[in-house]
């Protein structure tokens, strides 16, 4: 038997794909019935507690947790940290207990002593001229002559920007619930590697990853950050298992979350342009640094520039700090906002300098895109939507009074190719179908997508999709990170389910008097192809399948698209901003989001995704950022009242162009959480730069930053 | 959290005998919002609790000769929904609009915003409300710390309402089982020289019972507060002032500022500018100018001087707007 | 380590208040500056009821019906309904009255459960998410969030849901604006909000038009 057609409907054919559809998760989750990891509650459920180091490096010199284990409801305690270690940042795991109550395990935490000797530390990078030692250069990438075109340039632009350590500040904190009972594992995580996390825990704790079962309905964020089991994993493995294989809960607080649980990495970059008078850019050089923690790294200069990777003469450097904090994680499209920052920062700056609007100059500069008459594109349709015409002065126009608006631009890419996804798909007797991955739902909508496809693929409507996802016994799909779940997961399940709908074909022929391949499922029925009056119902034709169900297996294998999925996205955003120049306080006033996508299969969730990420480039732009005192080597603001995220009334109004149309459509499914997580950050600074007159260099732009780049302007 | 006893005592008498003489034995427990970050933090590990949410004496808003009474666990929605302050103190309605969240205004009360404690992370981090004699904030980051203090405390005052109350002459009740004290607001907050590790007047027997504000009637009140954000979030700075008026001119002014000092931060050279003049935009620039001119930003809290500076300006120009 | 007994499973909790608060002497104010003789304070002060700092018994009443717990005074509500109810629709993510996922509807109003004992939750009518939806028909602001999408994770949904249910209560008709302002004190980390915004609004015309049907 040949293998079906799995080719996705043309646009405008499809029943159920391309439709908006809300997620199927809704109700339970607005309704609070969804669990969460942190949610789950067995019946003999211990509670773990971590004690953390307050010092950023230091030796542990002693620890003492006799008192602890002397505490009644205290089940086990572990030690971490052995006298003798070496701590690298605040915050690290030192002991841990489990107990009864979370208020004895607190108490179990607090009587146990832990002396330091401290050492010293470096927590800030910016200062590169006081990072000494711990400046790690990376080497000079050099295309062209880039000296030669500084030489011949009409016009150098110069400037400094600067992007510091995000942390991921997931809505539910980084942990699991484990019971190690004998030689088995029930596994609880919050993870966005649900086929995975089951081995890396298995490596870890030196027992075969059979023995581990891992569930997980929902998960409160990840972000990039919720891969692997964790240092905390393991503890919790160790606390279970010394308590005698009761379930410990071990979640993580929100300053340890902050502290140890993943951030982004910074950048600070000096960067010059060279360009002729007509705005065309010749060549960039940029020194760059920033920190991953205590392995130095920072934003991989080979992203810059960024988009505009084809400039034809250039000369990157790059050096990474080694600081006393926790290590960074993937952070929605890592390196790229980073990049797209400094990168959009810098055109916009050379375009003020040659005194042109940016619009003209991102546009003029498109050539150097890989996709160039995409971006030309999604930039005017941005600027149509941002009323750029009507809104934009030039830099030094920015009128009077004490508010001022402004306008900017940024550009950015992913790829978003899907990963490798099994899925298995029953088809019962009875006409129910199950649809198995061990895939995960972000909140990006995957349980609704892959249901969406299912429902596609057999003629049948959603409701008639059982979405089985979420436990470590099914099919084995790709961790969600990349962008790289929807083309996995869509593709998995799109030939599982046609390959099962294959086996009902044949079990129907006979019945409808027709070759298997000229049936088609449509609408709840099987029909010969074409011939509605040839048909039986979905109900009926499973009948004839027999006692036992079909079943049927389908991978996705991105080595061969087959058409089904694609990669490489670009997007443009506007950014309309009020500076308040008496206090420095920005306010978004509207932030316009156009974004390539390929195939979208239900335009509400990807819409969401779109909405998401804006509000995720207005934090990092506006509010957000790690603040490391250098006096003590603590996170100052590892909660979330200092450490700011824009609320409902901050993001003013935001605009999504989802850039569909038959071209795109025909690229097949490509991944949509990082992409439109890159531009905004770019184009919420340059709008400031444009309100005010003068570039403010550090994001976030907080009052005191704006303020300063004012001063600097009047004297 | 340490554990604590707790009780939630229907009277006053029955609350203040529940207190302890020294800090750490008795805490009070109002609206809870900070008490419990307190707590939670280890900062605070009192060995009781005491609740006075059920003391219904400490309730209520009403008019007195002496002007408004306050009871201390008046809630911030309960403020904002009495006609009386929405009528005469439109400073003190614009201080709790500024706490931007509904589950904070439902929760925390009038007494509980004047006693709560600083947020200088320092102290929070348990390196004490000096943090360490005042050289960490100096020397590390005090990016929201004062500008108006010259030490060895450098937090600031978090209240919402103290400038306003300061402004306008309030007082507070402070009731121990030995008597009741009334103290002009601007004395309730103090600059920790004595006691290093308290910012008010209160003692650990005593309970803030009640705030008199006088009668506004006449005196054009408003507050300015600079926030970043929208959402819940601690102001930069803020300015409430007070106006009595003489026709068109000021008779005499107060202009207080907040979260610039480790109290309210009253301006008195401003107060001297303004009065005998019509307030118009370069009268209140003028006297914005004189709120800060005593400024003594640290490393790294410059920036607050000039946005202290646009929320007295502002602060001035609303109250003359209004009427009254 | 050998397993210990389980103190939740030994101890007995006491049946009531049992001690005094320690009873002071009382007398006339003193000559201090600042201090007004108040009321006559001759009589000895009754002290109330202290309870703990062991657990004590509670009644709740949440979603309309008394529960009966045993807690230390020191537990939050938040910890009370997810540790010892299983009542997990309210979400710990801050634990410090900022991020708004904890929220309930405490006589009437929305407060953050992180940020109240339970021991003073007694005697309050307590909404949670779980009393939210009747016989499994969602209530139409949850209904809301499914359909305008305002939500993504989802973690911070049901703290979402009881503000704006508790906003609603109090602003049937509200504008834009208005929702803005009534739905501050909650955070979201996936982005939402433009969801949210359109869902309270949604919901305030369905309900509105339930209460005129």
């Amino acid at each position: 038997m040949p293998d079906p057609n799995y080719s996705w409907p043309p646009l405008g054919k499809s029943r159920v794909m391309r439709k908006r559809m809300s997620r199927l998760d809704g109700p339970a989750k607005a309704s609070g019935k969804a669990k969460y990891g942190y949610d789950i509650h067995t019946p003999d459920l211990l509670f773990g507690a971590l004690l953390t180091s307050p010092y950023a490096h230091a030796r542990v010199r002693s620890i003492d947790t006799g008192a602890a284990e002397k505490m009644t409801g205290v089940m086990a305690v572990e030690v971490v940290s052995p006298a003798g270690t070496e701590i690298q940042w605040a915050g690290t795991e030192v002991a841990a207990v489990a107990a009864t109550s979370e208020t004895i395990a607190a108490d179990a935490v607090r009587a146990i002593k832990a002396d330091y000797e401290v050492l010293p530390h470096l927590v800030n990078e910016e200062d590169l001229g006081k990072t000494g030692s711990r400046s790690k250069p990376a080497g000079e990438i050099l295309t062209g002559d880039p000296d030669q075109a500084f030489k011949d340039a009409d016009t150098v632009s110069e400037g400094y920007y600067g992007c510091p350590v995000l942390t991921h500040c997931t809505q539910e904190s980084h942990g699991q619930v484990i019971a190690w009972k004998g030689d088995k594992i029930e596994f609880w995580p919050s993870t966005q590697n649900l086929s995975g996390i089951g081995g890396d825990l298995a490596r870890a704790l030196e027992v075969p990853a059979a023995n581990i079962h891992a569930h997980q309905d929902h998960m409160g964020g990840g972000f990039g950050s919720k891969f692997a089991a964790d240092r905390w994993g393991m503890i919790c493995a160790k606390l279970s298992k010394k308590a005698g294989g009761r379930a410990v809960k071990l979640f993580l607080d929100r300053r340890a979350d902050l502290e140890m649980a993943g951030n982004r990495p910074s950048i600070f970059a000096k960067v010059r342009l060279a360009a002729k008078k007509d705005g065309t850019i010749t060549a960039w050089q940029s020194e760059s640094w920033g920190t991953s923690g205590v392995s130095g790294g920072g934003v991989s200069p080979t992203q810059l520039p960024y988009v505009y990777v084809q400039i034809p003469n250039k000369r990157v450097n790059h050096t990474g700090v080694v600081t006393n904090n926790g290590g960074a994680r993937a952070w929605r499209a890592p390196n790229h906002p980073q990049a797209a920052f400094v990168t959009c920062c810098a055109i916009d700056d050379m375009a003020a300098a040659v005194k042109m609007d940016p619009l003209e100059v991102f546009k003029k500069n498109a050539d150097y895109t890989a996709r160039a008459e995409v971006y030309r594109a999604q930039l005017d349709k941005a600027a149509e939507l941002a009323e750029w015409k009507k809104l934009w002065h030039p830099r030094d126009q920015a009128g009077s009074g004490p508010m001022r608006r402004g306008l900017g631009i940024g550009v950015g890419t992913w790829g978003g190719l899907g990963h490798p996804s099994d899925c298995r798909t029953r088809i019962h007797p009875d006409g129910s179908v199950d649809v198995e991955l061990g895939s995960q739902d972000l909140g990006t909508g995957t349980r609704t997508v892959i249901a969406m496809v299912a429902a596609e693929s057999l003629g049948l409507t959603v409701p008639q999709i059982n979405v089985k996802i979420g436990d470590s016994s099914y099919p084995q799909s790709g961790a969600s990170g990349g962008s790289t779940t929807v083309g996995g997961v869509s593709v998995s399940t799109r030939k599982a389910t046609l390959n099962a709908l294959a086996k009902v074909y044949e079990a129907v022929a006979p019945a409808l008097g027709a070759p298997a391949d000229q049936l088609e499922a449509v609408d709840g029925k099987i029909q010969v192809k074409g011939n509605p009056a040839k048909s039986m119902t979905w109900k009926a034709a499973c009948q004839k399948i027999g006692v036992k169900p079909i079943e049927a297996m389908g991978t996705n294998n991105p080595k061969q698209p087959m058409g089904l999925i694609s990669q490489g996205v670009g997007g443009a955003q506007i950014a309309d901003v009020s500076v308040d120049i008496e206090t420095g306080v920005v306010k978004l006033n509207r932030l316009v989001a156009v974004q390539d996508c390929g195939l979208i299969i239900n335009p509400k969730t990807a819409e969401s995704q779109v909405y998401g990420a804006c509000i995720m480039s207005i934090c990092g732009a506006l509010y957000e950022e790690r603040l490391m005192c250098e006096k003590t080597g603590r996170f100052l603001n590892a909660d979330m009242e200092f450490y700011k995220l824009a609320g409902i009334a901050d993001i003013g109004e935001i605009v999504v162009h989802l850039d569909i149309n038959e071209e795109h459509d025909k690229r097949g499914v490509i991944g949509l959480g990082e992409p439109p997580v890159v531009p905004g950050m770019g184009a919420i600074a340059n709008a400031v730069a444009n309100a005010i007159g003068v570039r403010v260099p550090r994001i976030p732009l907080t009052p005191d930053r704006v303020l300063e780049a004012l001063a600097r302007r009047t004297a | 959290m340490q554990s604590f006893e707790y009780a939630s005592p229907a009277t006053l008498k029955e609350a203040l005998a529940l207190l302890g003489n020294q800090w750490g034995e008795a805490d009070v427990l109002a609206g809870g919002t900070d008490q419990l970050s307190l707590m939670k933090e280890y900062v605070h590990t009192p060995k009781r609790v005491v609740n006075i949410k059920g003391i219904k004496e400490l309730g209520g808003i009403t008019k007195t000769a002496q002007g408004l009474r306050i009871g201390a666990t008046v809630t911030l929605d309960q403020l904002l929904a009495s006609s009386a302050v929405r009528a005469e103190y439109p400073s003190l309605i614009t201080a709790a609009q500024g706490v931007t969240s509904p589950q904070i205004r439902n929760m925390g009360t009038v007494g509980g915003d004047l006693c709560q404690r600083p947020r200088c992370w320092y102290f929070r981090m348990g390196m004490g409300l000096l943090a360490k004699g005042g050289s960490l904030v100096r020397e590390g980051d005090n990016r929201y710390h004062a500008i108006f203090s010259g030490g060895p405390a450098y937090f600031v005052s978090a209240s919402s309402f103290g400038p306003a109350l300061v402004a306008l002459g309030a007082k507070v009740k402070l009731a121990s089982a030995s008597g009741t004290r009334e103290l002009e607001v601007e004395k309730f907050f103090v600059m920790p020289r004595i006691d290093t590790a308290r910012e008010t007047a209160l003692q650990p027997s005593e309970i803030l019972t009640e705030i008199i504000v006088p009668s506004a009637v006449g005196v054009r009140n408003a507050t300015y507060e600079v926030r970043q954000k929208e959402a819940l979030d601690w102001p930069l700075a803020t300015a409430s002032v007070a106006l009595k008026m003489k026709g068109a001119a000021v008779a005499s002014a107060r202009v207080v500022m907040g979260h610039v000092a480790p109290t309210p931060w009253a301006a008195l050279q401003a107060d001297q500018l303004l009065v005998g003049k019509t307030i118009d935009e370069g009268v209140a620039e003028e006297a914005a100018q004189a709120a800060v001119s005593g400024a003594q930003p640290l490393s790294g809290n410059g920036y607050k001087v000039q946005i202290a500076r646009t929320a007295v300006k502002r602060a001035l120009l609303a109250a003359a707007r209004r009427r009254g | 380590m050998s397993l210990r007994k389980d103190p939740d499973v030994e101890k007995k909790p006491k049946t009531g208040f049992s001690r005094r608060g320690f009873i002071r002497g009382v007398g006339l104010g003193s000559g201090a500056v600042g201090i007004l003789q108040t009321e006559a304070q001759a009589e000895p002060v009754a002290a109330a009821d202290v309870a703990g700092p062991g657990p004590v018994p509670i009644t709740l009443t949440i979603n309309g019906k008394p529960v009966k717990l045993s807690v230390e005074p020191r537990v939050t509500l938040l910890d009370a309904l997810r540790d010892h109810l299983d009542m997990t629709g309210a979400k710990k993510v801050c634990d410090r009255g900022t991020c708004g996922s904890c929220t309930v509807i405490m006589a009437g109003k929305v407060v953050y459960a992180c940020s109240v004992l339970a021991i003073d939750a007694q005697g309050k009518p307590i909404q949670t998410i779980e009393g939210l939806a009747t016989a499994g028909r969602l209530h139409p602001v949850e209904a809301a969030f499914v359909n305008n999408d305002a939500q993504q994770c989802g973690f911070c949904t049901p703290g979402f849901v009881m503000a704006a249910k508790g906003f609603l209560d109090h602003n049937p008709d509200p504008t834009m604006d208005q929702v803005k302002a009534g739905l501050g004190g909650n955070l979201c980390r996936c982005g939402t909000y433009m969801g949210v915004r359109k869902a309270v609004l949604e919901a305030a015309k369905q309900m509105k038009g339930a209460a005129s049907a």
